[in-house]
């Protein structure tokens, strides 16, 4: 299965929006859609709500982007990761990585 | 460019150089063995001495027949090594394997059968067996197979712990066994995940060292048996047939249908260092899942079937094992076989230390006589990545070797102590004429360990093979029925005793005296010098009805039944103050063994024997009471335990402190609970400063301290 990326911005952030599969095929388009956004150092907001499935190889490339983006000074949230691709992450530690629209959401209730 | 990229370099051998079956590839590099990513390929490497020709078979992932067979070029060839890259594969969609060619000749020791695809020995996963329990396709010519993964995990700042040994309380456990109980109440069952998720569980239990029964994958389906009584398949539980020294059990793991164990295990071994405790793996190189002449083919045999295992002069295998085959671990290429192994999980898994299954086997030469100076043993003890590594033996084999306190250890080694499980266990149950040996154990063995230290005996009374602690003190015999053999398997001398009636009983004195008698074996057990070890569920009071040899029983037997965390809240309380006190004592966990002398300044010996009366231990054959006091320099605190496996009481006069100090209770097995034991640092200070009276079958712990604002830890 194939992976379609679009980019879309708002006011605060840059938000990736990606449909399909990140696996080792696809994983390189993904790579080369996020590092240029990670560079422009403008929030980013990965939306994986149409991402059906993330392998052992799509969780390294966003881990990548994570470690590229730290490196940068640059924000990086996952939005819209389904209760699969969340147990995934969760049991092979990746999630402990990355800030997720839920909890960022939560915190910035509790700020209020 | 970030830092990560600007390394990328332009790399001569990422480009091919020959054509092999369509497919671009250029000859690899023989080291390091197996399967590894490379620029632009995959860098395959395997060992045959005397295979003939080698082809690589490489399978879309999950499909039957292979997509590509690729011969090894003769140039690919160096020395018995033969590697080669192929450029273009998603190495994360493909399984692999090899076809050895070469001569069918058993008798010389020969095995070859190019019809077969053989798992790659250094394979980092295996695919095959992806969900613990599901029934394979046995039709598929090539079962286990090898797959490519990267070995890139994110460790953040995790170091190793490097707890000293003398501080390590070790808790045996089986991986799926833990949390597969529905009680268990985690995401996941039966897996790493769900093990990670009882962290909290064990951190407040006490324990620092996780003793993991094998994980390294084996085939939970080969056990052909079934239950007589009800007709259900049995399993290899235990998993002690190891099918691949490299990959981590998928079935263990609940992304293994992923094939993302690997990511699974290590994140379980970050969060118990980030929780303050060690991983021990308990592995088992003297023997594999290929067995005898019977036994299937799957990679050792159909690759160098002469150098990985003994054989006889007619080139049958060895059986020290007892399972079959025996691993011929002191050959140079094999013992090189089992550091690579152990540099993995060490480098690449973060593993703290191994405990060794029938290490005895690993003395041996290559036709099977023990050795005075093994080179393996001493390759281990010696090696640089391994070297804060703990490296812990079984001393023994099913060859008949006994090696307890004569291990070849190097200044490394330790040992599970089996004379100390044997000692305590007959002294529990009232056995004439064990104190004298009694003292001797729980004073760190010096009788086997004297020029080792306390630390080379790991001291435990019950472990997965064998009774539960619980079902030590309800069975007098074993009931293995269930395992399909006739109740022939398993332990004889299990030195357990059933306070009067055999299993399961309504009678409260029955069951008030085998609690008693758990807690008095946790009691001695956590105040003896040396490693404690304790089996996974004892704090809790778990029982396998009496079946010591649980090794294929995949069900309740087995399982952590969490509901008697407050079903026997009793005992694990119990059991949490006993480690507890063993953190607050360093006198209980010295490296040296005590001298008898006196320390200075205190006026007491670092240990003292005493029985009825002070200073009079009894050490005749009807004696069956022993208390012993300990004491450390400084101001640091006497301890006292009095163990008495008499069924009567006696009254006991303790010995005089020095110093202002005072007599104060921590634990009495013989009392009810909670007065049956303290938080340590707030015993209670005896009225009676200079007698004791202590119950039949019980153990007193007493604090010797300055009366007043309590001691902190040390």
């Amino acid at each position: 299965m194939s992976l379609n990326v679009k980019e879309r911005r708002n006011k605060t952030a840059t938000v990736l929006v990606a449909t399909g599969e990140i696996n080792s095929e696809t994983s390189g388009t993904l790579l080369e859609s996020l590092l240029p956004l990670v560079r422009e150092g403008r929030p980013l907001r990965i939306d994986l709500t149409a991402v059906t499935y993330v392998s052992s190889a799509g969780l390294r490339t966003l881990l990548v982007v994570y470690r590229e983006a730290q490196h940068a000074g640059v924000a990086v949230t996952l939005y819209g990761v389904s209760e699969e691709v969340r147990f995934v992450m969760s049991a092979t530690g990746f999630l402990d990585f990355f800030e997720t629209g839920e909890a960022a959401a939560t915190r910035a209730r509790a700020a209020r | 460019m970030s830092e990560a990229r600007s390394d990328q370099v332009l790399r001569v051998d990422a480009y091919p150089t020959h054509e092999v079956g369509g497919y671009r590839v250029r000859a690899g590099k023989p080291f390091p063995f197996g399967a590894n990513v490379v620029p632009g390929g995959v860098s395959f490497s395997v060992f045959s001495d005397q295979a003939t020709s080698m082809t690589l078979v490489i399978y879309k992932r999950g499909e039957p027949e292979p997509m590509a067979e690729l011969e090894f070029p003769e140039e690919f060839r160096t020395g018995s090594v033969f590697a080669m890259t192929v450029f273009g594969l998603d190495h994360e969609n493909i399984e692999y394997g090899y076809r050895a060619d070469g001569p069918y000749d058993p008798a010389s020791g020969h095995r070859f059968d190019a019809r077969q695809v053989l798992s790659d020995p250094y394979a980092r996963l295996i695919a095959g067996r992806d969900v613990w329990g599901v029934e394979p396709d046995r039709s598929r010519g090539y079962q286990y197979r090898s797959r490519v993964c990267l070995q890139d995990f994110d460790w953040g700042d995790d170091t190793p712990l490097r707890i000293p040994a003398e501080d390590l309380v070790v808790y045996e456990t089986h991986v799926r066994g833990f949390t597969r109980h529905p009680s268990s109440q985690v995401t996941a069952p039966g897996t790493f995940a769900g093990l990670r998720e009882k962290i909290p569980y064990l951190k407040e239990l006490g324990i620092n060292c996780i003793e993991l029964l094998p994980v390294f994958e084996f085939d939970e389906s080969d056990n052909p048996r079934s239950n007589p009584e009800t007709g259900e398949k049995l399993y290899d539980y235990w998993g002690y047939n190891t099918v691949s020294f490299f990959a981590p059990k998928a079935g263990y793991a609940a992304t293994g249908r992923y094939g993302m164990q690997g990511d699974e295990f290590r994140t379980l071994i970050k969060d118990l260092h980030a929780a303050g405790i060690e991983v021990i793996l308990d592995v088992v190189f003297n023997h594999t899942a290929e067995g005898n002449e019977q036994g299937p083919t799957i990679s050792f045999k159909g690759l160098d079937n002469a150098t990985y295992y003994m054989l006889t002069p007619e080139g049958y295998y060895f059986n020290f094992s007892g399972t079959g085959n025996t691993v011929n671990c002191n050959h140079p290429v094999v013992r090189n076989y089992v550091l690579d192994c152990l540099r993995h999980w060490v480098a690449d898994y973060h593993i703290d230390g191994f405990r060794f299954d029938l290490a005895a086997i690993l003395g041996r030469d290559l036709d099977g006589t023990p050795l005075p100076n093994p080179p393996l043993l001493e390759m281990l003890a010696f090696d640089p990545v391994l070297r804060h590594t703990k490296l812990i033996a079984e001393a023994w084999d099913a060859g008949g070797l006994y090696e307890v306190g004569n291990f070849p250890a190097y200044g490394r080694w330790a040992e599970w102590n089996g004379k100390y499980r044997d000692t305590v266990r007959r002294f529990l149950k009232g056995d004439p004429g064990v104190t004298g040996e009694l003292a001797t154990r729980i004073a760190g063995s010096p009788d086997l360990y004297s020029s080792r230290g306390t630390s080379a005996s790991v001291n435990f009374l019950t472990a997965h093979d064998g009774f539960s602690l619980a079902d030590l003190v309800s069975y007098n015999d074993k009931h293995n029925e269930a395992n399909g053999e006739g109740n022939g398997d398993g332990a004889n001398d299990n030195n357990s005793w059933n306070c009067g009636v055999e299993g399961p009983t309504d009678d409260p004195e029955v069951n008030a005296l085998r609690l008693r008698q758990m807690k008095n074996a946790l009691a001695i057990l956590l105040t003896s010098q040396g490693i404690p070890m304790l089996l996974s569920g004892d704090e809790v009071a778990r029982t396998q009805q009496g079946n010591n040899n649980t090794y294929c029983q995949d069900n309740e037997l087995s399982w952590f039944d969490w509901d008697q965390v407050d079903q026997n809240a009793e005992l694990l309380r119990f059991t949490r103050q006993l480690i507890a006190f063993r953190k607050h004592h360093r006198e209980l966990r010295s490296t040296s063994h005590p001298t008898g002398r006196l320390r200075d300044g205190l006026g007491l010996p670092d240990i003292s024997w005493h029985g009825e009366r002070a200073w009079q231990p009894d050490w005749s054959a009807d004696g069956r009471l022993l208390a012993v006091a300990r004491c450390g320099t400084g101001d640091q605190d006497v301890v006292y335990v009095a163990m008495n496996s008499h069924w009567e009481a006696h009254d006991l006069e303790l010995p005089a402190l020095p110093g202002g100090r005072s007599w104060h209770l921590f634990a009495d097995t013989g009392a009810e609970a909670p007065h049956d034991i303290r938080t340590p640092g707030a015993e209670q200070e005896l009225d009676n400063a200079g007698k004791y009276l202590i119950g039949p079958r019980s153990v007193v712990i007493l604090v010797g301290r300055a009366t007043g604002p309590e001691p902190g830890d040390d």
